[in-house]
């Protein structure tokens, strides 16, 4: 903080000669130039090493060495590059349906009038560490619990239940998506928590009163209400899951295609690929991302109107 | 207590509650693992005397400190200055929040590597890290900083400090940041949590941070691996309570993959 | 014949009683008020009424019939609530159909009556709004509207004026009045505001600390409160305390003038309630017949009126209240010496507990 106020310490000399010399002298113009010089330092950076490599990826996915080009878009329609996708879209879609329903449950139950006040703040908290505990160390502590030689699977194989022999797999997008879960529910109790404190009593209490069953209050009131919410937590966590790199990396090292995977094996040459390719599928990704967005914006915008 | 909740609250509560805490309790018995039936610290004692760990984990601090003075320069002084002086820009401000989500960061650094290739100073450091590390924080920092300067009236209190004859360094060194320091500091341990677990970029790039340790550790040695998840996972808790005990509702605490 | 009648209704939450066995009944057609401070138990009774809590102990009978068990979407009651209540994803059409909707009224019917209703609380041009789209009072009314397309047998209304503003609350007041007279259904109207009470009701209900302290006309309950607090609590007015002594309290060596003393043996401990528009101020040297000196201590403007703060000679800390004609009370200004007197018909005299 104290480095913030130093690299400002031009402007006061500047002001005080500004207020001397009067207006319009170099110092005064000096020192109103310098909030500006701020901005266009920011937006410069965001320029360089924001916006120039997200239009590179997007040129160079079009653009081959001997000018523009469909191939590398085409290339993504190799079974090897259609598979990543559709892993990618699906895992994405599982991670964030299990999350919708598993954290909107969970943020129902602790809210309501009979849980405990002590275990709804310490959910709260451990969702907070949880929503950010991920890659690696996420996969391992997987890897420890239900991976082939996890304490878990032996100790449930002891019991006679071999997990392994019954098809799960953490290997597998069953595993990932659970592994996945461990993340993506938490985040879905932080999002959805405003939402559903926003359905008021009285509102189920008049249904009730009007003669209406539970299930008829949450057909025709409460999932109506919550819908654009739900939708915008839906696509947040499916985006969430569908960038996530590192706990893919380090859970299956490459056995299951994803396209972020993908990626990063064109990137350090583990397949004899062109980078072009890396860069079509990575603009792959910014096309999926930007409609994630747009979709969350739209759903977003629709649910803040009953919060008037 | 169960009587009020109802059968299915109470069923989400109980398997939420599981689900939760086997991986963390399997996971720290899995770490004192010696291999047959003993148990033990000896996956801790090999680990504290890895220099790796140290030079890693040290290595993973130093960015973070880094990456939270580059937002301290380059970010929280233009957000006032547009707060202040061109809401107008506000718009494309958050435009540039929301970027780091739409560009994920496997496509950030495919964008990166392939336009930089030099010059040496600049990407053949760790240093050069910080920069992607940057925009991955820029949209929490961005949430918690915005939070916390739409509750003060900074066009206020920077007026009144201008008319008691404080000049702009004075006022920010005086006035906004001593204000601001909630939502600073909460912008701050957000921007360490992100810096200390990141992978993607180090492990393409090929830096030996801390999170790329933990995953060469974890090739060759599983109950290390273990032991080195829960220490990550402290490290998440003690982060995220600073961010909860100072924040309290001020920032957001989304997931960062 | 009493429609809906509460019979020994008790309530307690976490050991702590809210209501401590009430009693009332309704009749077909009539506005009940219940009125109480906050936390007398007068929701909770309500909410019992509506079936949202079930009584510990206690009946609740609807035409004749034992409802207590009945869960609320069974019963046929209409609730208006404080306020935030119409269903923020239907627009003012959809939330009056809501009822009959759910109970499976023929489609026809449902617009029929959402259509009629909204005409009968003034919202005929507002059919398609969304509550966000409304003022305040007008999403009160589109709630009694919804309130009422259920065809209830009792309407039920929380404190429905509540959240409103002073000039909206009076008017919809009234009109609730006049929709409740048209369609004639028994009504309970919860409130803590003894205006509001008194100005609406058939009957009031006082209640504190979890007791039916009176239910009777708002003209009986404000000249004859039956109960200390139920004076004290309805309208303003001196309280002193005293002994009888035959058509007198006496306070300390003065005398005051109260027929109705007369009923309590002499000597027992009284209270003396005696309101404003009841004492006569007069600034004349000479003491009319009966009259006790006093002094002016403050007066409040209120436009016609102005009331005015006295001190009673001879009753130490004694504060008494007079209403006086604004136009007549030119010359009063704190200080003044004063002779006041009143009705010895007038106060009401109570056994002190």
């Amino acid at each position: 903080m104290a480095e913030g106020g130093q690299d400002l310490s031009p402007a006061p000399q500047a002001g005080a000669a500004a207020r001397h010399g009067g207006a319009g002298t170099v110092p005064a113009l000096l020192a109103r130039a310098v909030p500006w010089l701020f901005v266009a330092a920011f937006l410069a950076f965001v320029a360089a090493f924001m916006l120039a490599p997200m239009v590179t990826v997007l040129v160079q996915a079009v653009w081959g060495d001997h000018g523009p080009t469909l191939a590398y878009v085409r290339q993504l329609g190799e079974y090897r590059y259609a598979t990543a996708f559709a892993n990618s879209l699906i895992l994405s879609a599982a991670a964030a349906a299990v999350g919708v329903v598993g954290g909107g449950l969970l943020a129902y139950a602790l809210l309501r009038p009979g849980a405990p006040g002590w275990l709804r703040s310490a959910m709260t908290s451990f969702s907070a560490v949880a929503a950010n505990f991920a890659g690696v160390p996420l996969a391992f502590a997987f890897i420890s619990t239900l991976g082939t030689l996890g304490l878990l699977t032996a100790q449930l194989k002891r019991l006679g239940i071999d997990i392994y022999g019954l098809g799960f797999s953490l290997y597998s997008l069953g595993g990932l998506t659970l592994t996945y879960a461990y993340f993506q529910v938490p985040l879905m109790l932080i999002i959805i928590t405003p939402a559903l404190r926003g359905l008021r009593a009285e509102w189920r209490d008049a249904a009730e009163n009007l003669g209406a069953t539970v299930w008829q209050y949450w057909w025709r009131v409460g999932l109506p209400v919550l819908w654009p919410s739900l939708l915008a937590a839906f696509v947040l966590l499916f985006g969430n899951a569908f960038s996530a790199y590192a706990t893919p990396y380090a859970l299956t090292a490459g056995n299951i295609q994803l396209v972020p995977t993908e990626i990063s094996n064109v990137l350090s040459g583990n397949v004899m690929e062109s980078p072009q390719l890396g860069a079509a599928l990575a603009a792959g990704m910014i096309v999926v991302m930007t409609a994630v967005l747009l979709v969350y914006w739209l759903a977003a915008r629709k649910a803040a109107r009953w919060r008037r | 207590m169960s009587a009020r909740l109802g059968p299915v609250a109470v069923l989400a509560i109980v398997l939420g509650i599981v689900f939760f805490l086997t991986p963390l309790i399997v996971t720290f018995a899995f770490s004192l693992w010696e291999g047959g039936d003993r148990y033990g610290f000896a996956a801790y004692r090999s680990l504290v005397g890895d220099p790796d760990l140290w030079a890693s984990l040290l290595l993973s601090l130093r960015l973070a400190a880094e990456t939270m003075l580059l937002g301290m320069v380059l970010l929280v002084p233009s957000m006032i200055f547009v707060h202040l002086k061109a809401p107008g820009l506000k718009p494309l401000f958050e435009f540039i929040a929301a970027l780091p989500f739409v560009v994920p960061a496997i496509a950030l650094v495919a964008g990166l590597s392939a336009l930089y290739t030099g010059p040496a100073w600049l990407i053949g450091t760790p240093n050069y890290l910080v920069i992607p590390y940057f925009f991955l924080a820029l949209p929490y920092a961005y949430r918690a900083i915005d939070v916390g300067l739409s509750a003060i009236d900074v066009r206020t209190l920077t007026d009144a400090a201008h008319s008691l004859g404080a000049g702009w360094g004075q006022v920010f060194r005086l006035v906004l940041l001593p204000n601001l320091s909630t939502a600073l500091l909460g912008a701050t341990l957000l921007t360490l949590t992100i810096v200390m677990g990141e992978f993607t970029f180090a492990s393409v790039l090929l830096f030996k941070t801390f999170a790329v340790y933990i995953n060469d550790t974890g090739s060759s040695k599983v109950t290390e691996a273990a032991a080195l998840s829960l220490l990550s996972f402290v490290i998440t808790w003690a982060a995220m309570l600073g961010v909860l005990l100072t924040g309290r509702n001020t920032t957001d605490l989304g997931g960062t993959h | 014949m009493a429609v809906v009648a509460l019979q020994a209704i008790r309530k307690s939450f976490g050991g702590r009683p809210v209501l401590a066995g009430i009693d009332i009944a309704l009749a077909q057609g009539e506005l009940v008020s219940l009125l109480g401070p906050s936390g007398c138990g007068k929701t909770t009774l309500l909410r019992i009424l509506a079936g949202f809590e079930r009584p510990d102990a206690g009946t609740v009978r609807l035409d004749g019939r034992d409802i207590t068990a009945l869960a609320a979407n069974r019963r046929n009651m209409g609730m208006v609530f404080q306020s935030y209540s119409l269903f923020p994803n239907l627009d003012a059409t959809d939330n009056v159909r809501f009822g009959p909707r759910v109970r499976g009224v023929p489609r026809a019917e449902q617009s029929r009556r959402a259509e009629h209703l909204l005409e009968l609380v003034g919202l005929g041009g507002h059919r398609h709004k969304f509550p966000h789209q409304l003022s305040g009072g007008q999403q009160q009314r589109v709630a009694l509207a919804r309130a009422l397309a259920v065809q209830p047998d009792v309407l039920l209304l929380d404190e429905p004026l509540s959240a409103l503003d002073a000039k909206v609350r009076a008017q919809l007041r009234s009109e609730i009045r006049r929709i409740q007279r048209e369609t004639g259904v028994t009504t309970v109207f919860v409130t803590h505001d003894q205006e509001e009470a008194l100005s609406i009701s058939d009957r009031v209900a006082v209640m504190n600390e979890g007791r039916m302290l009176q239910v009777a006309s708002p003209a009986a309950i404000y000249r004859e409160p039956a109960d200390a607090f139920v004076a004290r609590f309805i309208g303003a007015g001196a309280v002193l305390s005293g002994r009888a002594d035959g058509p007198a309290v006496r306070v300390g060596a003065v005398a005051l003038p109260a027929a109705a003393a007369a009923g309590h043996p002499a000597g027992t401990a009284v209270e003396l309630f005696l309101r404003p528009e009841h004492v006569r101020l007069d600034p004349a040297a000479t003491p009319p017949s009966g009259a006790l000196a006093a002094e002016i201590r403050e007066l409040t403007f209120f436009g016609s009126l102005t009331r005015v703060r006295l001190a009673l000679d001879g009753i130490a800390d004694s504060e008494a209240w007079a209403d006086v004609a604004s136009d007549r009370a030119d010359g009063f200004q704190p200080g003044l010496r004063v002779w006041a007197s009143w009705d010895a018909a007038a106060p009401r005299v109570l056994a002190r507990v």
